[in-house]
């Protein structure tokens, strides 16, 4: 019993340690997502090609979809020059649609996004659905005639795409579309290979396995381009003009400097051109998306206002 | 023969002295884990996945560590279970039921050996399930849609008033409260946050480990602290372990009949190892009756959750290795691991990695042989763990619990609710009221309710869609005898007395 003791000691005298002088970065999730990803894979490769002195710190901060990592942030280290938090596109999703308990985006300065995970819709394999076209014209008679399964929960990213696609290829009614969030995108594939849905909506990373199974069928890939290696046409050259990627980036506190912020842009910058970070993105099915600095700040700001008002307009906020 | 070649790839990765000396280390540390209450397979695993990484394991040796950390884990799980009464991890706490009286009438060391045996057993049988049906079994998920498993939490629900010998209405008042519990938190079919009172804390809901630790460990606390030490559990010695040989052969046939159906629950995504041995528990008392004294203290009643749930824990990897999709919160990290390994679980893995599924089911076999090894003969020393004097081990046990739930979130909130859940266990002891049901609640509660909800929204609300199809109406049929036959039973054959070493001490 001692030993156990003296290994908890230990590791929470490495937890002191690591805090004096060093970068960290906070994972507003559980170890092994993506969030953790982020900041591991980022971490390590700024302390690799000599952007910080000292090993980037690893902080995980789970809780309410990443609600109490933000709310640290801005209320206990809102002037914190070393450190970094990592974000998606959920957290724009959740600050959209006000989850974060009031918290909002201005609170915090957004850095950079340096790679995405392009969403996908597929279907089983024996499905009568041969196009995204096929799909999105028996929804346009029937609405409530395909439901999907998807990772996140009514509302969440995975749910908002489909009701993007349906809005692009002028779909009026819709609340009427069916979505019900499992756990996890291979949960969703399961459900619709299971036939109880119709159709998934998730990320690339999440259905490559299943692809390659011949499980089921990708009818398009939410990004501006094909992914390479994989012969998956876009929304875009099937007429539905709609894009919707699960970026992976950065937020810093609101209260640092100008210059901080510009130092760490360019950090962040250096990890996007390095090779490193190619090889981590190609391992993690991860697409190029860099976009740094204020350029970013106005993508967030638009995906706030366009997601706050699909959420307005499905009735998930007033 | 197909069988004989793979698993000769496997052994030939397992069987180096790295891999076998990580197996060993990983068994060790597991039971260890799965004894400490506060501890269990998913945080035990979850803090050494940082580790896994300092020491740049690749994704096989990285992995058998995992696996031996979260097998030890099942098997120490019981061990607090029946020496204290406070279950080392969740899927332990059926074990509580009879282990615990075994051990108040003097019989801790047949306990102990019997539930290690069953854990063998069923950790063997899944393994071995494993090794040979997994491709096959993993289209089983694709059976079941939100209809079949909100009937297969529903027959959970149906049979867990048979969980309180003395007063079903009782056991029916505090799986209430844990349902009403599991509600906090996020509405996974909205996205709205229910009963939170706007804190964030709550947004994911209440874990059910805090619910656990709070209930059973930091209760046990406050009694011993009322009673100055005289009506607390904590004490129970265990002098000599001998092989009750006899009593263990006459439970062969629980031991088989629970792998099978822990095995069969544990491949279910979703269900998991609690389900198994809870599941596998009412199977066996209600074979055995009324006359099989369970939660008296019956050796069955030690081996069918332990078979059950360390057959389940086995059956979690199926469809976590072949679909990508967790079967229990500890399979959940696992894939998390695999993923950052750059190892994609999914039906293509057996095909594109055969030496990593190999070598782990390779390594399982080991890791079950050490675990019996250490869990049997050696059971002392785990058991001298806990039998420190009162006065030290409580303060211990609270300090690992604190530290456990805290290492879970890193936040302070849920230590206050761990507290608050400890003293709610304490009045309840003083009402009489059965905790297992308020974990029971929480844990399936959600899912039960997700179920619910999704059927629900792809039926437009139409009830039928609940009996669309053979498999629901079946668990639906079970389900409706589970909660009516007994009220009948009853009737029929009276119960016998409860044999005094039996009643709580308190």
């Amino acid at each position: 019993m001692t030993d156990t003791f003296r290994a908890l000691l230990t590791g929470a005298a490495m937890f002191a340690a690591g805090s004096a002088g060093a970068a960290e970065c906070i994972a507003p999730a559980n170890p092994g997502g993506g969030w953790d990803f982020t900041c591991r894979q980022i971490g390590k490769i700024m302390y690799d090609i000599g952007e910080v002195d000292q090993p980037v710190q690893v902080t995980n901060t789970a809780g309410a979809g990443g609600g109490l990592a933000f709310q640290t942030v801005v209320n206990e280290r809102n002037e914190d020059e070393d450190l970094i938090v990592a974000a998606s596109v959920a957290t724009v999703t959740r600050l959209a649609q006000n989850a974060y308990g009031g918290s909002t985006a201005d609170q915090v300065r957004f850095v950079g996004a340096i790679g995405a995970d392009p969403g996908v819709i597929v279907v089983a394999a024996d499905s009568p659905f041969e196009s995204l076209t096929d799909m999105l014209d028996a929804m346009k008679e029937d609405p409530s005639s395909v439901a999907f399964a998807g990772g996140s929960a009514a509302g969440g990213f995975d749910h908002l795409k489909v009701l993007q696609l349906a809005q692009a290829y002028g779909i009026e009614d819709l609340r009427s579309i069916k979505y019900i969030g499992v756990d996890g995108g291979a949960d969703a594939i399961t459900q619709t290979v299971g036939g109880f849905t119709q159709g998934m909506t998730g990320d690339m990373s999440e259905i490559v396995g299943f692809i390659e199974s011949g499980e089921v069928r990708p009818l398009a890939v939410l990004s501006d381009e094909r992914v390479e290696g994989f012969d998956i046409p876009t929304a875009i050259e099937q007429g539905v003009d709609m894009t919707g990627v699960n970026w992976r980036g950065l937020y810093v506190p609101g209260g640092i400097s100008d210059e901080r912020f510009q130092e760490w842009a360019d950090k962040l910058r250096a990890v996007a051109e390095s090779e490193e970070w190619q090889t981590a993105m190609t391992n993690n099915g991860l697409a190029p998306f860099t976009r740094v600095g204020d350029d970013f700040q106005s993508f967030v700001d638009e995906s706030i206002e366009s997601q706050a008002e699909l959420s307005r307009e499905i009735g998930l906020i007033q | 023969m197909d069988i004989l070649s793979n698993l000769a790839l496997g052994f030939s990765v397992a069987l180096s002295p790295w891999t076998l000396f990580l197996a060993v280390i990983g068994c060790f540390i597991g039971t260890i884990v799965g004894a400490l209450p506060g501890l269990g397979p998913s945080n035990g695993v979850a803090l050494l996945i940082p580790i896994t990484f300092t020491m740049g394991l690749d994704a096989t040796a990285a992995l058998v560590l995992l696996t031996s950390v979260y097998y030890g884990a099942m098997y120490g799980g019981r061990i607090s279970s029946i020496l204290l009464n406070i279950p080392g991890d969740e899927p332990a706490m059926m074990t509580t039921l009879d282990g615990y009286p075994m051990a108040r009438a003097g019989r801790a060391g047949d306990a102990l050996v019997i539930s290690g045996v069953a854990s063998f057993v069923g950790a063997l049988f899944a393994t071995i399930a494993l090794a040979l049906v997994a491709p096959m079994l993993a289209r089983v998920a694709y059976l079941f849609g939100p209809a079949e498993y909100f009937a297969l939490y529903l027959l959970a629900f149906s049979t867990l008033g048979g969980i309180a010998s003395k007063n079903q209405a009782k056991a029916a008042l505090a799986s209430a409260i844990g349902l009403g519990i599991a509600m906090i938190g996020l509405d996974n079919s909205s996205g709205f946050t229910r009963f939170t009172g706007g804190n964030l804390h709550l947004a994911d809901g209440v874990d059910f480990l805090v619910a656990i630790v709070g209930l059973f460990a930091v209760s046990e606390v406050f009694v011993f602290i009322e009673s100055h030490g005289k009506g607390s559990a904590i004490g129970v010695k265990l002098d000599r372990v001998t092989v009750p040989w006899r009593e263990m052969w006459g439970t062969r046939w629980t031991m088989l009949r629970s792998s099978v159906l822990g095995f069969v629950a544990g491949v279910l995504p979703g269900a998991g190892a609690s389900l198994g041995s809870f599941l596998t528990y009412m199977m066996e008392k209600s074979i055995a009756g009324a006359k099989g004294g369970f939660g008296t203290g019956v050796a069955k009643g030690v081996a069918a959750p332990e078979a059950g749930n360390n057959a389940a824990a086995g059956g979690a990897l199926v469809p976590m290795l072949t679909l990508g999709v967790p079967g229990s919160g500890t399979t959940a990290v696992l894939l998390a691991v695999l993923m950052t390994l750059n190892i994609t679980p999914g039906p293509t893995l057996f095909a594109n990695n055969p030496e990593v599924v190999w070598g782990l089911i390779a390594s399982l076999l080991i890791a079950n042989f050490v675990l019996l090894a250490m869990n049997v003969p050696m059971v002392k020393v785990f058991v001298r763990v806990l039998s420190v004097p009162p006065q030290l081990l409580l303060p211990g046990v609270m300090m690992v619990s604190f530290v456990g739930i805290y290492s879970l979130t890193g936040s302070y909130f849920d230590l206050l609710l761990m507290v608050v859940f400890g003293i709610m266990g304490w009045l309840f002891r003083k009402l009489d009221i059965p905790t297992v049901p308020v974990i029971l609640g929480i844990l399936l509660g959600n899912a039960m309710e997700n179920n619910l909800r999704r059927a629900m929204t792809l039926s437009d609300g139409d009830v039928t869609f609940l009996f669309s199809s053979g498999i629901a109406i079946g668990l639906w049929i079970a389900a409706v005898l589970g909660f009516v036959a007994p009220l009948f039973l009853r009737r029929i054959i009276r119960r016998p007395e409860v044999p005094d070493h039996a009643k709580p001490a308190d």
